[in-house]
């Protein structure tokens, strides 16, 4: 105690931290605001028949809930697919249609 | 050209994030991944964006990113370019704002480092509001638009960002729209290998501060476009040019009447039985394009003379 003790002679250095981990840091990850399947209220239904696979509705989700397949073909992610209907309006030949959700929030 | 099927299959955003749904930004952030894959790293001044990340320990945006003061994301990139060339590491700094830290709050910073020149891609994701706080006016609303501090509408026009742009002379300037995604992703990937202060202005609509339907953000953005509102073009290493999907509006007979526009959204709803307020946007509009036309002709005169010689 008594040998480490910084007197007014001495100068004291503080040392740079080595890691900056202290700082406040968050790292990429899904579900950051939850599992935002529940925000919907309207789901976006697939008709695998009609589906063209032009990929526009992977393109514009902006929530990358439109999970794409090996052969191009597509299918949504009810876990985070918030229900905006854009893949819906993009569509060229109506093969997403909109229905609306069980009351409840029932997935 | 940007074919889709081409792109690689993986997730390019971050699912379960706290943007609103239909909301442009998280869409445009996709596009920034696909284009230039992982080698961005972000600088986010205050906004939306900052919100879209979430509280933590988990980042609701796929990129790395410094969050900083409203005023310092120009200065805080430049200083980011600087440590990475001293480190001898090969990142692209980018910089996402939204319209007030790129126009309003940001604009000292930006200006400073589109002077310096540093080599960092801008982008300003234009929402024409601060949406973030709860949509109070900002110097990119356009005229008559409502929002909660303009109660009968916007009297003053949009700032034209992108032309105050040209005119510090950056190697490289361009709009975008998030309609518009093979475009955007194009010109980033072009921007991306240009030396210099490089800046891109997104145009982003915004079903909850314009009031529209959440489903209609393309729709919306691919209007802006047709009716001659929001022009794409680029400007590079002093010669511009009108982008493939503008061109053919260039003739105002060909253009979507702006009434189509304007009637979809809400926060015009005030001005749709007032024709002398929409014949103020109209002039608006042939105003940009006579801009446009001037900058075509004095920014490539060995084109024009080209021209001239083979007639």
């Amino acid at each position: 105690m008594g040998e480490n003790k910084i007197t007014s002679s001495q100068t004291c250095v503080i040392e740079p931290p080595k890691t900056f981990f202290w700082a406040p840091l968050s790292k990429p990850a899904p579900a950051a605001s939850g599992k935002t399947g529940t925000w919907r209220t309207e789901r976006p239904v697939i008709i695998q028949e009609k589906c063209v696979k032009c990929l526009l509705c992977w393109l514009y989700c902006p929530e990358d809930a439109i999970i794409r397949k090996e052969d191009n073909s597509v299918e949504v992610d009810y876990e985070y697919c918030k229900g905006c209907g854009i893949c819906a309006a993009v569509c060229p030949v109506d093969a997403i249609k909109m229905v609306p959700e069980e009351w409840g929030g029932k997935q | 050209m940007v074919i889709i099927h081409k792109l690689p299959n993986r997730r390019y955003g971050m699912p379960g994030n706290a943007s609103c749904p239909g909301c442009p930004e998280s869409m445009g952030l996709r596009y920034l991944k696909m284009a230039l894959g992982d080698k961005a790293v972000l600088v986010i001044p205050a906004g939306c964006s900052s919100v879209i990340q979430g509280i933590g320990p988990k980042s609701g945006i796929n990129f790395p990113i410094l969050n900083i003061a409203f005023a310092a994301a120009g200065a805080a990139a430049s200083g980011m370019k600087a440590a990475f060339e001293v480190q001898g590491k090969d990142y692209i700094v980018v910089v996402w704002a939204g319209d007030g830290g790129t126009a309003d709050i940001g604009f000292q910073a930006l200006s400073g480092a589109a002077e310096r020149n540093e080599d960092i891609i801008y982008i300003c994701v234009d929402n024409e509001a601060y949406m973030n706080t709860g949509i109070q006016r900002s110097g990119l609303t356009p005229y008559g638009a409502w929002t909660t501090t303009t109660w009968t509408g916007k009297k003053e026009h949009k700032k034209n960002m992108p032309f105050i742009l040209i005119a510090h002379d950056v190697p490289y300037v361009a709009t975008a729209s998030v309609g518009y995604p093979h475009d955007f992703i194009e010109k980033l990937r072009k921007a991306a290998k240009i030396k210099g202060f490089k800046y891109i202005h997104l145009h982003a609509p915004d079903p909850v501060g314009w009031r529209f339907d959440s489903s209609l953000t393309v729709k919306v953005a691919q209007l802006a476009v047709q009716t001659g509102m929001w022009p794409l073009f680029e400007y590079e290493r002093g010669s511009f040019k009108l982008s493939p999907f503008s061109k053919k509006y260039k003739d105002p007979s060909k253009r979507v009447p702006v009434i189509e526009y304007l009637k979809i959204q809400g926060r015009f709803k005030h001005l749709l039985n007032k024709p002398e307020e929409i014949k103020k946007i109209e002039e608006y509009i042939e105003r940009t394009w006579w801009w446009i036309d001037l900058l075509e002709r004095s920014t490539n005169p060995a084109k024009t003379a080209r021209e001239l010689l083979n007639k």
